[in-house]
């Protein structure tokens, strides 16, 4: 579904990644994982069209996204759930969700997505006329995973869903990307937590400083001693 | 009850039908303001020329009034879309001080545009509505029709910018822009539709002068300064705080012309304003779109 080839991008003068390879194939859930500053979000931002690579391609469903705005990287089933969440803080819940349907063809489909959001999420329902700067962190990661969602995207990316959020929330959002998954949806998740989120993917890549450094199964990494040792502390 | 009451009275109802165009203003102004983070110093003078079209379809061309006011909102409403892909588009990447000062020769090039054309003399619409008397109050019906028009024009704003997808797109604009293309919003799209709005809005203010004023090149001189500071005073970019705002002026200059005199009231209305820009620098009301 997605193949990234020799990626390298960067901020103005400032290289973030270099000789990225990566692949995700249709239903599959992959994670990247890796210290802070390895490039995890970078990465998420040259897929969803952000920002353009310096060199490499991105190819997805057969399609070169080079030439694209960033804004019609949606249209393309591109849908991405920013870092700490990002919801607009003065809209409501369900305004926000309303945004995450804003290109024509969810737009002609608002009203069911809407339910079908609400059924997967359903706390949603009860906070929709609240504003979603009000809410806890762990329903501000649910809104934001229900925005993303209502462009019914083929790919599905999420950066740190857990980040900031009680050890028992992270259960809660782990558990949500579990059932998202059981919807079919293709998922490539950047996470810190890395034993938890091994539990959840079929595959994963290990980026440092810019590279991939190690890629594999979720068994073969949660075996890998190296992983163990620098990133589990086992 | 004595006559002096009845004249007060008459002071702060004119105020608040006064303050309802000022609102309108502040909220053209605001709006631009908090969605494209520019602030049209020449909002006054698009208001000017909106004035011009209304006098020139109306007086020149004879058209009936009916049909050439109407003609001022669309007219505004495209120079509002032509300044923004024009002037401020290009730039809108560069420090602001460049946007203050393009705006600011736009202002300048408005003003000396309307003077070659139309010459410096005052013109009218030759238009006189009735004055309303209810007891011993004296309403002019033109500051009436003006206000309701003005309430009028903020419900629909209102309405616009709660109930559709495009008006809730301004809005998230406004909160955070470095998103919007992650939800498949084109922010420059965006742009252009708000500063049509803020346009539209000023045609519909250029309606609402022109019934109660001669026109000239610099009349923006006369309510530009003053939507501004309400701006300011109510948190720029915040559309209820300027809307609070604009009665508070104007109640101030309605009231301090009714004690002193007008140039007076507008000298306390300045210095109120600078005593909140000291206490409230984000203005009386936080921010909030």
């Amino acid at each position: 579904m997605l193949k990234l080839t020799d990626i390298s991008a960067g901020y103005g003068a400032f290289q973030a990644l270099w000789g990225i390879n990566l692949e995700v194939k249709t239903g599959e859930a992959v994670a990247v994982v890796g210290p802070n500053g390895a490039g995890k979000t970078t990465l998420l931002r040259v897929i969803s069209g952000q920002i353009a690579p310096i060199s490499g391609q991105i190819i997805f469903e057969e399609r070169n996204l080079k030439d694209l705005a960033p804004h019609q990287f949606v249209e393309e089933g591109i849908a991405h759930c920013p870092e700490n969440r990002r919801l607009f803080p003065k809209l409501t819940v369900e305004e926000n969700l309303k945004m995450g349907a804003f290109i024509p063809s969810a737009r002609n489909d608002y009203a069911n997505r809407l339910i079908w959001v609400y059924q997967l999420f359903p706390q949603m329902l009860e906070r929709r006329h609240q504003l979603a700067g009000t809410l806890s962190g762990g329903e501000q990661q649910m809104v934001a995973i229900g925005r993303a969602l209502m462009s019914k995207p083929k790919l599905l990316l999420l950066d740190e869903p857990s980040a900031g959020l009680a050890p028992v929330i992270v259960m809660h959002v782990f558990d949500l990307v579990r059932r998202i998954r059981e919807e079919g949806f293709t998922v490539l998740i950047v996470e810190q937590n890395i034993q938890q989120v091994l539990e959840l993917v079929d595959r994963a890549y290990l980026l440092e400083v810019g590279t991939v450094k190690l890629d594999g199964t979720a068994e073969e990494l949660k075996n890998n001693e190296f992983l163990r040792q620098a990133y589990m502390g086992l | 009850m004595a006559l002096f009451d009845f004249f007060l009275l008459e002071a702060i109802i004119n105020g608040i039908l006064f303050g309802g165009v000022l609102a309108l203003l502040a909220l053209g102004l605001n709006l631009v303001f908090g969605v494209v983070d520019v602030i049209w110093i020449a909002y006054a003078e698009l208001v000017m020329s909106g004035m011009y079209i209304i006098y020139t379809l109306h007086i020149t061309w004879g058209w009936p009034l009916l049909l050439a006011a109407p003609m001022a909102i669309v007219g505004v409403g495209l120079m509002g879309l032509v300044v923004h892909r024009l002037i401020i588009a290009p730039i809108l990447d560069t420090p602001p001080i460049n946007q203050l000062l393009a705006t600011g020769g736009l202002l300048f090039f408005l003003q000396n545009f309307a003077t070659l054309i139309f010459g410096a003399d005052f013109r009218n619409i030759g238009l006189s509505l009735p004055i309303l008397q209810i007891f011993e109050l004296y309403i002019s019906f033109s500051r009436l029709l003006s206000f309701g028009a003005a309430v009028l024009g903020m419900i629909g704003l209102y309405l616009f910018l709660s109930r559709t997808y495009i008006g809730t797109a301004i809005r998230a604009v406004a909160q955070d822009r470095e998103i919007m293309s992650l939800m498949g919003v084109n922010t420059k799209k965006v742009y252009l539709i708000t500063s049509a709005l803020a346009g539209a809005m000023a045609g519909l203010a250029a309606i609402l002068l022109v019934l109660q004023q001669d026109v000239h090149p610099f009349i923006g001189f006369s309510f530009g300064p003053i939507t501004f500071m309400i701006c300011v005073m109510g948190g720029l970019g915040n559309l209820i705080g300027g809307f609070f705002a604009a009665f508070i002026i104007s109640q101030i200059i309605s009231i301090g012309s009714f004690y002193g005199s007008t140039e007076l009231s507008y000298v306390i209305a300045f210095v109120l304003f600078i005593i909140v820009m000291f206490i409230r620098p984000q203005g009386i009301f936080k921010r909030n779109t």
